[in-house]
């Protein structure tokens, strides 16, 4: 059943020239709500939900968002503990520092380390992955207990803080699959990919977010 | 634990499915958009479109499709056919593909492949290669739909194109494809055991079986296959029945869009 309420909600996709944000936006429609793809800062002012997507090197995310002055301005966003989405490299570019290509320091809004995946399996971890709730949310209403999604990455985030990790995967080692703390959620999966429970995610975060104009 | 991924493929000429699709239930058996949809539904894990138009000056066709695709699909999927540039490249990523898929243009200049990468992401730049096992046991790599002998060793091939930049590679045997008679095993085992990125065993798929070995004995990471789905005479659910019965890690999960949201 679809909620009316995600139609009216101010959704704001970050495009910060990472390529292919379709399926994104598509997702986010799929499950009613009408996103806005956006490439400046501004346009996070009145937002009622932040979404930062994302696939590729932490290096080259930084330096875009960098070249399109987001850092600062997402950082403040989080300060305030607005709703905020990040997805696969939009969860990577919100920790301390990747170890990806170098070291390069990333938006250290969540503390720890992006580290490359043990090796003995092959990388990138590529495919659907059961993904373990560690604690309820109402980010995984209506979806089971290990249910599946689609990874793709070869880097993975090293929590320092256990408790902001919700739900892990198996690779070789506990691979962080998601991420929260207040309004920020983010996952290592890509949501809008992962077929109908996938969907769900965007759906439970929307839905988490919308009425009564609570987020602004 | 990362499941096997099983990955059905289409052949699709001027925007229409070739080999012979058989689904009553559908309206239109030939769209691939529609057949996408239909197999989501019925739990595949990855659809990869291959383009065998003759002539690849017209993109409008494909483009549609993938845009369509795209818009009522919500698992990874993967276009080829003729692209030859990373403007090629672009084109279908923009439009909604999530990998594209090369061949014949990345044995022709090899650094298609690193720009492909550089530019797009290893994740999304998968090589596929095109093998037979000679006489002599060699496996040599074949271009131009498996018609052209290159003189390159498959094992190589694969070693170079994961330095080069490739995140997966689509292994396709000629000595299997199209017989329904089991993938080719040995070859398989020799490119998934030389290479750090996945392996897709694809050419020979008739049963369940030929995947579970595919896995199991050929160290596959993905299988695929396209008529025993096509002919509707091999159900994706059953399969997967029987692969998680091997006690193959299987994704079981299907649920619809409708119901979950």
């Amino acid at each position: 059943m679809s909620d009316p309420r995600l139609a009216e909600l101010d959704v704001i996709i970050l495009d910060y020239g990472a390529g292919n944000l379709r399926s994104v936006v598509r997702a986010v429609e799929r499950v009613g709500a009408r996103p806005e793809v956006a490439s400046v800062a501004a346009a996070m002012d009145s937002a009622d939900v932040v979404i930062l997507p994302g696939v590729g090197a932490a290096a080259d995310t930084m330096r875009n968002l960098r070249e399109r002055s987001l850092v600062e301005p997402i950082r403040e966003y989080l300060e305030a503990d607005r709703p905020f989405l990040g997805v696969c490299m939009g969860l990577q570019a919100l920790m301390t520092v990747s170890e990806e290509g170098g070291e390069h320091p990333c938006l250290d809004v969540l503390e720890g380390r992006v580290v490359r995946l043990p090796e003995g399996r092959k990388i990138p971890h590529m495919g659907w992955n059961r993904v373990e709730q560690l604690r309820a949310t109402p980010l995984f209403e209506g979806i089971p207990q290990g249910a599946h999604f689609y990874f793709v990455h070869s880097y993975y985030c090293d929590m320092a803080k256990r408790d902001e990790v919700v739900a892990t995967t198996s690779y070789g080692t506990d691979v962080t699959a998601v991420v929260e703390r207040g309004r920020l959620a983010a996952t290592q999966f890509h949501p809008e990919k992962s077929g109908a429970y996938g969907l769900r995610i965007y759906r439970n975060f929307l839905s988490g977010h919308a009425g009564n104009g609570a987020s602004r | 634990m990362l499941t096997k991924r099983i990955i059905a493929c289409f052949d699709v000429d001027a925007g229409r499915v070739v080999k012979g699709v058989s689904f009553v239930e559908l309206r239109d058996a030939g769209d691939p958009v529609e057949l996408a949809a239909l197999y989501d539904h019925e739990g595949i894990d990855e659809l990869v479109f291959l383009d065998i138009t003759a002539s690849h000056e017209d993109r409008n066709t494909v483009v549609d499709m993938v845009r369509r695709t795209a818009d009522r699909v919500f698992i990874p999927f993967t276009v080829g056919g003729g692209l030859r540039s990373d403007a090629d490249m672009m084109l279908m990523l923009e439009s909604g593909a999530d990998k594209i898929t090369i061949n014949t243009a990345a044995v022709e200049r090899p650094e298609l492949i690193s720009e492909g990468a550089y530019r797009f992401g290893s994740q999304c730049i998968v090589v596929a290669i095109d093998a037979r096992t000679e006489s002599d046991g060699s496996m040599q790599v074949y271009t131009h739909g498996g018609r052209r002998p290159t003189g390159i060793d498959a094992v190589a091939w694969a070693r170079e194109v994961v330095e080069r930049g490739a995140g997966e590679i689509m292994l396709t045997s000629m000595n299997t494809d199209g017989h329904q008679d089991g993938y080719d095993i040995p070859l398989t085992r020799a490119v998934s055991d030389a290479v750090g990125v996945p392996v897709i065993a694809s050419g020979g798929a008739g049963n369940a079986q030929h995947m579970i070995d595919a896995i199991a004995e050929g160290r596959a990471d993905a299988v695929l296959a396209a008529s025993i789905f096509h002919f509707g005479t091999h159900p994706i659910m059953d399969v997967k029945r029987q692969m998680q019965a091997a006690g193959i890690a299987i994704r079981m999960e299907h649920a619809d869009y409708d119901d979950v949201l």
